[in-house]
């Protein structure tokens, strides 16, 4: 998570006056959430963020609203279900902060770690995920992103995860293989996450 | 050359044909919201259906360096099925999504009340959130399609000249012409337009609002017409300025009446080697 005042000076004066509203919006609804029908005037802003403050800026001040938010499980999952595909990654890489149980966000992760769209693979192997998944989802994530030329360095805790795991160094050298077979090539990925295992190259 | 197509179902599209359109100068595409071919039964699956149109498919698009937007709307078609209307209660909560650049597509097939409730319904919407209206003009009974279209927008709080009246032809350009709207042609192999036909209508009725699109779909149809257009301007001797009003800055002034239009497609960094669509067995 990036201080504000870095983010602050991506953004123009009306872009962060409007960031300034949006965060207002959202404490507001911290304090007294909506109730009944009717869309959160903070949720509107969540939407609209694009458009607003441009690319540079607006993971950030997406995780900014949901954090100021304090959204709780069933609205972050309703967040993420409705969302295109640029707010689904911001509630994933807000997980950390968001204090959802395992119960919660990790069938969140789980769908991003589903999709083949690479920009919601990376965002879901933060350190939500380091955290939260069992070996086996885990293993199958670091594979994902092999797979679809996702670097590992997005992968949270990865030098802690994946030392000593002899199954994901047996899943890496079998996927090696599959490679070499084919005559493709081996991503350099690999390697590095072999290495970490503590496995010798075979 | 840079072409934008204001009108293409890139959902039923191959990869090859990004490809193809990369290279023949398409750098923007917009994706009205339209029937499947099939129909749907439930609200659910078009929701899964704008979701991809604002997920899967702009990430695809960005693949091949072309930037993706859509239009959401309740179609014409299935706007007559009971099954399908209570999707109009679910537009709010898309029309608010950066990537949606237009209301559409909206209008009528069969001119049936059921479709005059609809089209007026998404029209106040477009309003309501400052997008302009991408409206399809029936294929049956065109003109009076036109006429009663015209007429509706006219009564709506959308302004006419926030709207696009797409499928013209002979028929129908003069009096939508003078209605204010933006034109739109589309030019198909067999139906609806063709390149030379497009020219002359070009030649009568001046460049100015013209926006013109393949409208690429599941159905025999081209995605490299706006390319083939372009190309028979230029043989019928329009110049290079007029070939980039109608094939480019039309398109871009039209859906940026939004102020949602983001030209520059971010491509992810996986682009071939690791690229996920690539792999698409995966
Ligand atoms: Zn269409």
């Amino acid at each position: 998570m990036i201080p504000r005042a870095e983010l602050d000076a991506r953004l123009g004066g009306a872009a962060r006056a409007w960031l300034d509203e949006a965060l207002a919006e959202a404490a507001h609804t911290a304090e007294r959430p909506v109730t009944g029908y009717g869309t959160a005037p903070w949720e509107l802003r969540f939407a609209s963020a694009g458009r607003h403050l441009g690319a540079d800026a607006v993971d950030e001040a997406r995780v900014l609203l949901l954090r100021t938010a304090r959204v709780d499980a069933p609205t972050a999952t309703r967040i993420y279900q409705q969302g295109t595909a640029a707010e689904r990654r911001a509630v994933l890489l807000a997980l950390p902060d968001l204090g959802l149980d395992a119960a919660a966000g990790v069938p969140l992760v789980e769908d991003a770690l589903r999709a083949n769209d690479t920009r919601l693979v990376a965002a879901a192997v933060g350190p939500y995920a380091a955290a939260h998944l069992d070996p086996h989802a885990w293993r199958h994530a670091v594979l994902k992103c092999l797979f679809t030329g996702v670097s590992v360095d997005a992968v949270a805790s990865l030098r802690e995860r994946a030392h000593g795991d002899a199954e994901l160094a047996r899943m890496l050298g079998d996927y090696a293989k599959e490679r070499t077979a084919a005559a493709r090539p081996v991503p350099d990925d690999l390697h590095r996450v072999l290495a970490l295992t503590g496995a010798e190259e075979s | 050359m840079r072409i934008f197509d204001p009108h293409i179902h890139m959902t039923s599209r191959t990869t090859d044909d990004y490809e193809a359109m990369y290279a023949a100068g398409v750098r923007a595409v917009v994706e009205p919201a339209f029937w499947l071919g099939q129909p749907r039964t439930s609200p659910a699956s078009f929701f899964d259906y704008f979701d991809a149109l604002l997920g899967w498919e702009p990430f695809r698009a960005a693949q091949y360096g072309i930037a993706h937007h859509c239009t959401i709307a309740l179609n014409p078609k299935e706007a007559n099925d009971p099954r399908c209307t209570p999707v109009l209660d679910d537009l709010p909560r898309y029309l608010v999504k950066d990537g949606v650049v237009a209301v559409g597509e909206i209008g009528y097939d069969s001119m049936t009340p059921a479709e005059d409730h609809a089209l007026a319904v998404q029209l106040q919407l477009a309003a309501e959130h400052g997008l302009p209206a991408m409206v399809h003009t029936p294929h049956r009974d065109k003109l009076t399609g036109l006429r009663r279209t015209i007429d509706v927008v006219r009564e709506s709080a959308l302004a006419t000249d926030r709207v696009l009246l797409d499928h013209l032809n002979e028929t129908t350009v003069r009096e939508a012409k003078d209605s204010g709207a933006w034109l739109g042609f589309s030019v198909y192999p067999d139906t609806k337009m063709d390149e030379d036909r497009m020219v002359a209508i070009l030649d009568e009725y001046g460049p100015e609002k013209v926006l013109v699109n393949s409208a690429a779909d599941w159905g025999k149809s081209d995605p490299l017409k706006t390319r083939k257009v372009a190309d028979a301007m230029l043989k019928a001797g329009f110049d290079e300025d007029a070939v980039d009003l109608v094939l480019w800055r039309n398109p871009v002034a039209f859906y940026g009446l939004s102020g949602r239009l983001d030209l520059d497609p971010t491509a992810p960094e996986a682009l071939h080697e690791g690229n996920s669509i690539l792999r698409g067995g995966e």
